[in-house]
């Protein structure tokens, strides 16, 4: 049994929700993130909220899997500030919904001026509605410069306890960081570019089992939404424990995510 | 918390994998050289690999988070605005 608590399920086929419940899933959080492409008006990110407050809550419940999602506008679209503020006008309504846990994925990506203000903007809207947040890190060259800007930005302009916050994709070189400031911290199991089940295994061996998830964030590009029992068989493979496993898989995405009283895996 | 296994099983379990790791390092480097000169000064994304390559057999530990630092952006200040959407996997050295 298992959480995947950061999967693009509406990039992906049912064929892959039938093979996450045959592996053992039994729920999976969703975040609003960057389409691929970028949309054209806020109307397309009123659709989008749609369908992940409504069509996918549906959709994964064929499987027994249990969806909740995330509502924001990604860091990607989110260097027209006039463009983002329409979006985030959005954001209240759908907070309201059932399966929505918080505001996510916020964050950076090339760590740009507009890109902070958009954040900071969204990390207010999060403290007013008393939500949980889930960060985004840049990718590759841009994540320790945008990891370190994101905690300095949370510390310097709220008293958001961090251990409400969650900050995605950590690696080797930003996991300590995260988790010496009290922040949650998730590993993406993602080809090439994020961590392998290999390398996660080997940050929980280096920085413990406290405060740390795994995920898949299968999406659109080249990813698995079976990555998260890969892990699992890897950490068994290398001898760590059922109960070391199960607290990586299960019980820390379901500590992290219980904060929210709509969290019933 | 440490490795659960003992170093020969790590071998055991992992030295193949990392063998054609090697092996691919090896031949993307080959493949380069044998590819047509179009530039007269290197790739900065090949400098950082060598970079990288040297932190690998400099003997100390915490290799993984010292590569990922030395491909990292190191500046501090946000910029002034974004030029792209994606990343190159290291930073150009002005």
């Amino acid at each position: 049994m298992y959480i995947d608590p950061h999967i693009h399920m509406v990039s992906r086929t049912t064929d892959d929700y039938a093979r996450m419940a045959q592996a053992g899933c039994v729920a999976i959080t969703e975040p609003a993130f960057w389409a691929g492409f970028d949309r054209s008006s806020p109307a397309g990110f009123y659709d989008y909220f749609r369908q992940l407050t409504e069509s996918e809550p549906r959709r994964a419940a064929d499987f027994g899997i249990k969806h909740y999602a995330w509502i924001c506008i990604n860091p990607k679209e989110a260097e027209d500030p006039g463009f983002a503020r329409e979006v985030m006008q959005l954001i209240p309504e759908f907070l309201d919904k059932p399966n929505v846990l918080g505001v996510g994925e916020i964050g950076l990506n090339k760590n740009s001026k507009n890109e902070l203000a958009i954040f900071e903007e969204q990390v207010a809207i999060a403290d007013q509605y008393n939500q949980l947040i889930l960060i985004h890190t840049p990718h590759l060259e841009d994540k320790l410069k945008g990891t370190k800007l994101i905690m300095d930005a949370i510390k310097r302009n709220t008293n958001i306890d961090p251990g409400r916050v969650l900050i995605d994709h950590v690696e080797e070189h930003t996991a300590k960081l995260v988790l010496d400031e009290g922040f949650w911290c998730g590993m993406t199991l993602y080809p090439d570019t994020k961590c392998t089940p290999q390398r996660a295994t080997d940050i929980i061996e280096m920085y413990g089992s406290e405060r740390i998830w795994i995920n898949s964030a299968g999406d659109w590009g080249c990813s698995d939404p079976l990555a998260v029992p890969k892990c699992r068989v890897e950490m068994k493979r290398r001898g760590h424990s059922r109960e070391t496993i199960e607290k990586i898989s299960f019980g820390n995405p379901q500590r992290f995510l219980g904060q929210c009283e709509k969290f019933t895996p | 918390m440490s490795v659960p296994i003992p170093r020969s099983k790590v071998v055991d379990l992992y030295f193949m994998e990392h063998r054609a790791k090697v092996l691919d390092i090896a031949a993307f480097l080959d493949r380069h050289d044998r590819a047509a000169v179009d530039s007269n000064e290197e790739d900065f994304r090949m400098t950082a690999l060598r970079t990288a390559i040297e932190i690998l057999l400099d003997g100390q530990g915490d290799r993984a988070r010292r590569i990922q630092e030395s491909f990292s952006d190191h500046s501090t200040e946000p910029i002034e605005k974004a030029a792209m959407q994606g990343a190159l996997g290291a930073i150009r050295k002005s």
